[in-house]
């Protein structure tokens, strides 16, 4: 019976975002109050009935109740309580009930954070949150009901897949949806601009700290799950441009880009349209992302159920959502006239040039995720493309994006001297180019041309970012929180250039077959085979190598990974072990056993990869420290500003 | 002002392609190949490059051609299943390293375990070509007189084993 209470709580919900959609639209196209009003209960109803529909469904994980379908394809009586939680987002069905709930607690977080807004906006910002969150939960109860009783229930489930039974995977998919549904905020805000026809500066200072708060959950969301693929796939990669992959990783460059424009339109007026475009253009990545991992138009190895009715409903969802805000687009954006120029040297060229180089790497990056299915579609044969594109065509943008980063930092709005904008570099270019080169050579011995330029690169980032900090200091002065959030967020992206480049450039691979006794060396480590033993997980079996880390004769560690076997789907996995520290990464996967004791292990040397996730997550506290900053603390209109729509315009 | 509406039209042209790929099963892979001799290759051998391997040894038997490579994902995936299947089946595998780090490809297999009976290195890809590979991983079924019978495109598993091939070589050894 309980179950079947989830499902009527999600179909009111739907009914609840029907209402939360279109009655404050109408209202606010007609200038009636009492429709207006209702968006805030409207909202508060439905994530209430969506939180009853995902606390059920967790319930029925947490009971066992192998008679939902759902339950007994993803859970296990012997799986972890830990995971049994994680499993209710394991697969597609309750991926797609998370994505509801996170979108209504987007919605109810808005409707109370915008209390200060004119109350019109407001209500055109929840109606178009509302119509979202109906046309996902449709999806959910239409195609994907994760409530679907089986007549005959069985005895036990068939276990979460091994894969995902990981710390780290349990919190990635809330993360990453925290981020990439975020989105839908600044799309609703843009969206309600077009609808009113007018767009200020205020509007942009409204939308920016919503913005940010979802692209720093996005940017911990995607470090988690590259931390989780290098762990736990068992081979020490960290991306691997597969499509599910990509699907986040352009709404997060796409906002990016939307962060720095919103910049521009707050402080200048200016990039007003192009603002707009690119907010609409976030989200709409999100929901192609959504599409393109639940549809199963590309193959993948984040192998989803691939049903073609569910691929029809989504791509109706994705053409009706971003298809209307484009139309709107259309129709509206010349409205939206710059407030004044700019200048060759000034922060607003700045930006500029990071949008475009930004633009670029998505339009790169959603290419080549896109290009074998366009090759299908038009019966041009099928290919794949991997790794070796994506690293040349995402370089190519980059590059040049981090050497004028850089510059762009210290720039100044309206117009500069280009004289004191070199100036003011100087030192940070200097202590770039000599660390980048000098160091790597010291420690490593040997350099690359293009290990040298991600160093230098990276170093660059880094130095330019602190300029400012060491600056101030001496004098002793203030900066705005703002400003802080900038430079830590782009000095985390410099550390993690840092990290990228001098793993790939210094990184030792060794596969050897060892025997109990043994011992390998690799970098100036030494690693002794200790012996083997058999260990029993609650709901595996494994195999677990036991293994002496040594440098110069002195134990760092024992090392144990493991190979297990999983009880119920039987799939064999590697689980790696590994020594970090900041410098560096030693990481040991066992292989197989190949007779006679010997075991196949790999054997992996990684300085510096802590860098890349380092620095992904102080890029993430940048995005902290800015949406905390206290001018958006009472983001209020105290007055009805004259460009603003009210009630009052129609009285 | 028409520069507005190009967002929306290249919109509308993207929801087309995507329209039409789902109608497409990303999986399928038509080949022109299929009911016609394998294409005539000689190839150096990843144990030892001065051996080589060409499409006579294939002949005389009924086997499994599976194109792979270190950087491949799928491969990765399916690689477990190759060597089980290596083992149960008795059916003789033979690899296709298709633009590879022959190096890496050796480490490969020492580390995951080697189901084929001799692997060939395809280091430009040119025999890939003649085989009408789109990415790897690729499984071939080839008959005993060297006709390619089934051609199985993304990683091989357990289910696609039962309800593809199996089938095949039921009939392939009725006849």
């Amino acid at each position: 019976m309980i179950p079947e209470l989830g499902q009527f709580a999600l179909v009111l919900a739907v009914g609840l975002c029907l209402i939360q959609g279109v009655l404050p639209l109408w209202g606010a196209a007609v200038r009636n109050a009492d429709w207006v009003a209702v968006a805030r209960p409207a909202a508060a109803g439905q994530f209430v009935f969506v939180a009853i529909a995902f606390a059920i469904l967790m319930q029925a994980f947490l009971s066992n109740d192998f008679s939902v379908a759902y339950v007994a394809r993803n859970s296990n009586t012997a799986l972890p309580t830990m995971y049994k939680v994680a499993a209710v987002w394991g697969a597609h069905e309750g991926s797609l009930l998370l994505w509801s709930l996170v979108l209504a607690g987007w919605t109810v977080a808005v409707a109370v954070g915008s209390r200060g807004l004119p109350e019109i906006f407001a209500a055109r910002v929840l109606g178009v949150l509302g119509l979202i969150s109906a046309g996902i939960l449709l999806f959910t109860v239409a195609t994907s009901n994760p409530f679907e009783r089986l007549p005959v229930p069985p005895l036990d489930g068939n276990d979460l897949n091994p894969l995902l039974q990981d710390p780290a995977l349990a919190i990635h998919p809330p993360m990453l949806y925290i981020g990439y549904v975020g989105f839908a905020v600044a799309f609703a805000f843009a969206v309600a601009a077009l609808l009113a026809g007018r767009l200020d500066r205020e509007w942009a200072r409204w939308t920016r700290p919503w913005t940010t708060w979802a692209w720093m959950f996005l940017t911990m969301g995607i470090a988690l799950g590259s931390w989780w693929a290098y762990y736990e796939l068992g081979w020490g990669g960290w991306w691997f441009w597969d499509p599910v992959e990509n699907a986040s990783f352009m709404p997060w460059l796409l906002g990016t880009a939307l962060i720095h424009s919103l910049a521009v339109t707050e402080k200048r007026g200016l990039f007003k349209s192009w603002t707009l475009l690119l907010a609409i253009g976030t989200f709409s990545l999100s929901l192609l992302g959504t599409f393109l991992v639940r549809s199963g138009v590309l193959v993948s190895v984040h192998a989803f159920a691939a049903d073609p009715a569910r691929g029809v409903f989504i791509l109706m969802l994705l053409g009706s959502i971003t298809g209307t805000a484009l139309v709107l687009y259309a129709v509206r954006a010349r409205n939206m006239v710059a407030e004044g120029g700019f200048h060759a040297v000034s922060r607003e060229v700045a930006l500029l040039l990071n949008n475009v180089f930004l633009v670029g790497a998505t339009a790169a990056v959603l290419f080549g995720t896109l290009y074998p299915l366009f090759l299908d579609a038009l019966g041009a044969g099928k290919i794949s493309v991997g790794p070796p594109f994506f690293e040349i065509v995402f370089l190519i943008p980059m590059l040049p994006l981090l050497f004028l980063l850089g510059l762009g930092m210290h720039t100044a709005w309206r117009t500069m001297q280009a004289t004191t904008l070199l100036r003011m570099v100087r030192i940070p270019a200097l202590v770039a180019v000599l660390v980048g080169l000098i160091v790597p050579w010291l420690w490593f011995d040997r350099l690359s041309v293009l290990s040298a330029v991600g160093i230098v690169s990276g170093c660059w980032v880094v130095a330019a970012s602190l300029r400012d900090p060491i600056a101030l200091w001496r004098s002793q002065r203030r900066l705005p929180r703002g400003q802080w959030g900038m430079i830590v967020a782009h000095c985390g992206l410099g550390l993690f250039v840092l990290g990228v480049t001098v793993t790939s450039a210094y990184n030792i691979e060794i596969d050897e077959s060892i025997r109990p006794g043994e011992s390998l060396e690799i970098g100036s480590y030494e690693l002794g085979f200790r012996g083997l033993r058999n260990v029993e997980g609650p709901n595996y079996r494994a195999v677990e190598g036991e293994f002496e880390l040594r440098r110069d004769g002195t134990l760092v560690t024992v090392l144990a990974p493991q190979k297990r076997v999983y009880n119920v789907q039987t799939s064999p996995m590697t689980e790696a072990s590994i020594d970090s520290a900041w410098s560096r990464d030693v990481f040991v996967a066992l292989g197989d056993s190949l007779g006679d004791g010997a075991w196949s292990v790999r054997l992996q040397y990684k300085p510096m990869i802590r860098f890349i996730w380092f620095g992904a997550l102080v890029m993430a506290l940048g995005g902290l420290l800015a949406t905390t900053d206290r001018r958006y603390r009472n983001a209020t209109a105290p007055k009805p500003s004259p460009a603003t729509d009210t009630l009052e315009d129609a009285a | 002002m028409w520069r507005y509406l190009i967002p929306v039209l290249l919109f509308a042209g993207l929801v087309a392609f995507f329209a039409r790929g789902l109608q497409l099963d990303p999986s399928y892979v038509p080949s022109p190949l299929i009911g016609k001799p394998i294409p005539e290759f000689t190839l150096p051998t990843l144990a030892d490059p001065n051996v080589s391997l060409s499409d006579r040894d294939l002949r005389g038997e009924l086997s499994l051609l599976n194109v792979w490579a270190t950087w491949c994902v799928g491969c990765r995936q399916e690689h477990g299943y190759l060597v089980e299947l290596a083992a149960q089946s008795g059916l003789p595998i033979y690899g296709l390293n298709w633009k590879d780090d022959t190096d890496a490809a050796r480490r490969w297999l020492q580390q995951l375990g080697d189901p084929y009976r001799v692997t060939a290195v395809d280091a430009d890809g040119r025999i890939a070509i003649d085989f009408g590979v789109y990415g790897a991983p690729e499984t071939f079924l080839v008959d005993a007189d060297g006709t390619i019978l089934f051609k199985h495109l993304s990683p091989l598993t357990a289910e696609v084993w039962q309800r593809e091939f199996l089938p095949r070589i039921a009939q392939a050894a009725g006849q």
